[in-house]
C-alpha cells in the first residue's frame, strides 16, 4: 500500500519534472520578449523584426519542406531550393501567359505538388531503398539539372513578378511596416497550419505519418508506404513553392540564384530546430530570420559579408551543445 | 598473391598511360587531363573521410580554398616555389582539418553534413572580410604562372605519391581502425581504438589532401585564387565524384575524378542547349543516371567485373 503509494508520487514527479518547459522553449521564450521590449523601445528595431519575421517564414517553410522529406525517406534534400526556384518560374510563365497573380499562385502549387510526386518515384525510388549516400546524390545531381534547365529555359536575367501585396505601407505609431512583409509572413504560416492540419487531422495525414515513422508497421497494416512518400514529396515540393514564391518578392525580382542562400539558410533554420520537428523547422527559420537582420545592423564588427559565416558559426555551437538541434530527440542506440 | 598480381598490372598500366598521355594530347587536352588529376587528389582525400571512415563532409571544396589560398597568397608576398607551398598547404590544411575535426566528434551523420556544408559556404566568404589579405571578390593572383605541361606533370606526381600515402595509411594500423569506426563505432572503442584520436586524424589527412588539391587547382586556372572557384559547387562535385567513384575503393577514384573533371567540359559542347546551360544539364542528369544504374559508383562495377572475370575463368 505505502509501496504503490511512494510509486505513484515518484511517477507524479517525473510527470511534473515532464512538464516543466525545456530549456529549448525558455530560450525562445525569452528570445520573443527580447524581441518586443526591443520593438517597443525603437522603432528601427521593431521594422527590423518584422522585416526579418517575413524573411524568416520564407526560411521555415522551406525548412519545413527540407523536414518532411527528410523525416519520410531520411533523404537530405539538396534540390529542395531549386525545386522551388522552378516551380517559381512556372508562376512567372502563367503570369506571362495570361493568367492574375493568385490564379498562377494556385495552379504553381498543384504544378509543384505533381513535380514533386512524379520525381519521388521516378528517380528517388528506385535508389531509395539501397543506399541513402545515393539517394543524396541523386538529389545533388537534380539540384544541377534543375539549375541548368532553368537557365536554358528562362535566361539568367532578371524577371520580375507583379507584386502580389502591392505597395502599401501601413503605420503603427511611428513603425512603418510595408504590407509586403505582412503578407509573406500570412501566406507561409497559413500553408504551413494548412500542412499541420492536413498531417493532424486526415486519415491520409495519419497514414504519411505512420509510413515516415514505421514503414514495415504500416505497410502491414495497410499503408501504401510507397503512395505515402511519394505524397510527402509533394506537399514538400508545394512548401517549396511557397517559398519560392514569396522569396520573389522581397528580393523584388527572380533570377536563377534566388533560391541558394535561402536553401543555404533553410538548411540551417532545420538543423537548428532538430531535422525531425516541423515545428523546429519553422521556429528556426523565424529565428535566423530574426537574428541576422538584427546582428548585422546592431553588432557592428558582423558586415554583412559575414552575414552567412556568422549564422554558421551560431548554428555549429548550438550544434555542439544540443547535437539534435534544439527541438530533435536525441536517437537512442541499442547494440 | 592471386589478387596482388593483376592490381600491380593495372597500377603500372595506369601509370604508363598516364605518363605517356602528355605527348599524345594537345595543349588542351593536357589542361583537362591536368584538371582530372586535381580532382583525383582531393577525391582521394574525401574517400578516406567518407568511404573509409564514415563520416560525410560536404565541405572539402573549403579545405581547397585554404589550401589555394595558400600557395596564391604566398606567391604574391614571398615569391615562395610553388611546389614548397603545397607542401605548405598540406601542413596547414592537415591542422585546419585536426581543428574542423575536433566539433565534428560530437556530431555524426546528417547533422555533420550540413556544418560541414557550412564551412563550404562560410570559407569563401571570409577573403570578402579580410579583403586587403585575401584580395576580396578579386582574387589573388599568384606571382608565377606554369604551362599545362607543368601542371600536368605536378598534379599527376601529387596524385602518384599521395596515392601511395593514402595506401600505407589505409593498409595499417590506422586504415583498420577507420574501417572498424566506419563500420561499428560501439565495436570499435570496445576493441580499444581510441575514437576522438582516429576520427579527427581522419579529418586531418583528408584536409591535408584536398589542400594540395587547392593548391594545383589555383594554378590551374592561371594562378588565380578567387572566392568564386571555390564555391559550394565545388564542394558539391567532391561529394558527387566521391559517390561515382564509390566509396571505400582506391581504384573507383580514378573514375569518379574523370567524371568530374571530363564530363563539365566534354558537355559544354553538346549541340542542341548551348554551351553553359548544357553544361549543367548534361552534368546534373549524368549525375543522376549514374547513381540510378550504379549506386555502389564505379568501385561497385569494378567489384561485380572482377567477381564474372574469375567466375569464368
Amino acid at each position: 500500500m505505502t509501496q504503490s503509494a511512494a510509486a505513484t508520487s515518484v511517477t507524479r514527479a517525473a510527470d511534473a519534472l515532464e512538464r516543466l518547459p525545456s530549456p529549448s522553449s525558455l530560450l525562445l521564450v525569452a528570445g520573443a520578449a527580447g524581441l518586443l521590449v526591443g520593438s517597443l523601445r525603437s522603432e528601427v528595431f521593431a521594422e527590423l523584426t518584422v522585416q526579418g519575421l517575413a524573411l524568416g517564414a520564407v526560411y521555415g517553410s522551406l525548412a519545413l519542406a527540407l523536414v518532411l522529406v527528410y523525416r519520410a525517406t531520411r533523404v537530405v534534400n539538396f534540390a529542395q531550393g531549386e525545386l522551388a526556384l522552378a516551380t517559381t518560374y512556372i508562376a512567372y510563365q502563367l503570369i506571362k501567359w495570361g493568367l492574375a497573380y493568385w490564379e498562377a499562385f494556385f495552379a504553381t502549387l498543384a504544378i509543384a505538388f505533381a513535380l514533386g510526386f512524379v520525381l519521388e518515384v521516378v528517380l528517388l525510388r528506385p535508389v531509395q531503398h539501397r543506399s541513402v549516400i545515393a539517394a543524396v546524390i541523386v538529389t545533388v545531381g537534380l539540384f544541377i539539372l534543375i539549375d541548368g534547365v532553368v537557365n536554358w529555359i528562362w535566361g539568367g536575367d532578371f524577371k520580375a513578378l507583379p507584386s502580389p501585396f502591392g505597395t502599401k505601407i501601413y503605420h503603427l505609431g511611428n513603425v512603418s511596416i510595408a504590407r509586403l512583409y505582412v503578407g509573406m509572413l500570412a501566406v507561409v504560416l497559413v500553408s504551413v497550419l494548412l500542412v499541420w492540419a492536413l498531417f493532424r487531422f486526415t486519415k491520409l495525414g495519419l497514414a504519411m505519418r505512420a509510413a515516415a515513422l514505421r514503414p514495415a508497421e504500416s505497410a502491414l497494416v495497410g499503408v501504401r508506404v510507397d503512395w505515402m512518400l511519394a505524397i510527402g514529396w509533394g506537399l514538400a515540393a508545394v512548401l517549396g513553392a511557397v517559398a519560392g514564391l514569396m522569396a520573389e518578392p522581397s528580393q523584388f525580382f527572380l533570377d536563377p540564384t534566388l533560391m541558394q542562400p535561402i536553401l543555404v539558410y533553410a538548411f540551417a533554420a532545420a538543423v537548428l530546430g532538430g531535422l525531425e520537428s516541423p515545428a523546429g523547422a519553422v521556429v528556426g527559420g523565424l529565428a535566423i530570420g530574426v537574428s541576422l537582420n538584427l546582428v548585422v545592423q546592431y553588432v557592428h564588427p558582423i558586415t554583412s559579408e559575414l552575414q552567412t559565416p556568422f549564422a554558421f558559426a551560431v548554428l555549429v555551437v548550438v550544434l555542439l551543445i544540443k547535437p539534435a538541434g534544439l527541438f530533435g530527440h536525441r536517437e537512442v542506440r541499442r547494440v | 598473391m592471386r589478387r596482388g598480381l593483376p592490381e600491380l598490372v593495372s597500377l603500372v598500366a595506369v601509370c604508363g598511360v598516364l605518363a605517356a598521355l602528355p605527348f599524345l594530347l594537345s595543349d588542351y587536352n593536357v589542361s583537362l587531363a591536368a584538371r582530372v588529376g586535381i580532382y583525383f587528389v582531393a577525391i582521394l582525400g574525401l574517400n578516406i573521410l567518407t568511404g573509409y571512415s564514415g563520416q560525410i563532409s560536404i565541405g572539402h571544396g573549403a579545405f581547397m580554398a585554404i589550401g589555394g589560398y595558400t600557395t596564391a597568397v604566398l606567391s604574391r608576398d614571398h615569391h615562395t616555389n610553388l611546389v614548397l607551398t603545397m607542401l605548405i598547404a598540406f601542413a596547414i590544411c592537415f591542422v585546419v582539418g585536426l581543428l574542423v575535426g575536433l566539433p565534428a566528434l560530437r556530431l555524426s551523420g546528417v547533422y555533420l553534413a550540413l556544418a560541414t556544408f557550412a564551412l563550404a559556404v562560410s570559407v569563401p566568404l571570409l577573403t570578402l572580410k579580410w579583403s586587403t589579405f585575401l584580395g576580396g571578390r578579386d582574387g589573388v593572383q599568384t606571382s608565377r604562372t606554369v604551362s599545362h605541361d607543368w601542371l600536368y606533370g605536378a598534379a599527376w606526381t601529387a596524385s602518384a605519391i599521395l596515392f601511395a600515402l593514402a595506401w600505407l595509411i589505409l593498409r595499417g594500423r590506422i586504415g583498420r581502425a577507420f574501417r572498424a569506426i566506419r563500420d561499428s563505432e560501439v565495436a570499435a572503442v570496445a576493441s580499444g581504438i581510441e575514437l576522438p584520436v582516429y576520427k579527427t586524424l581522419a579529418f586531418g589527412i583528408s584536409a591535408a589532401f584536398a589542400g594540395v588539391a587547392g593548391s594545383l587547382f589555383v594554378l590551374g586556372t592561371n594562378g588565380f585564387a578567387a572566392p568564386a572557384e571555390f564555391s559550394v559547387f565545388l564542394s558539391l562535385q567532391l561529394l558527387v565524384g566521391a559517390a561515382v567513384a564509390g566509396l571505400g575503393s582506391l581504384w573507383g577514384v580514378l573514375g569518379g575524378a574523370a567524371f568530374v573533371g571530363l564530363l563539365p567540359s566534354v558537355s559544354s559542347s553538346v549541340p542542341v542547349i548551348g554551351s553553359e546551360h548544357g553544361r549543367d544539364v548534361v552534368f546534373g542528369a549524368a549525375v543522376v543516371f549514374v547513381m540510378l544504374l550504379l549506386p555502389e559508383g564505379f568501385a561497385g562495377l569494378l567489384a561485380r567485373l572482377r567477381v564474372v572475370a574469375s567466375s569464368g575463368r
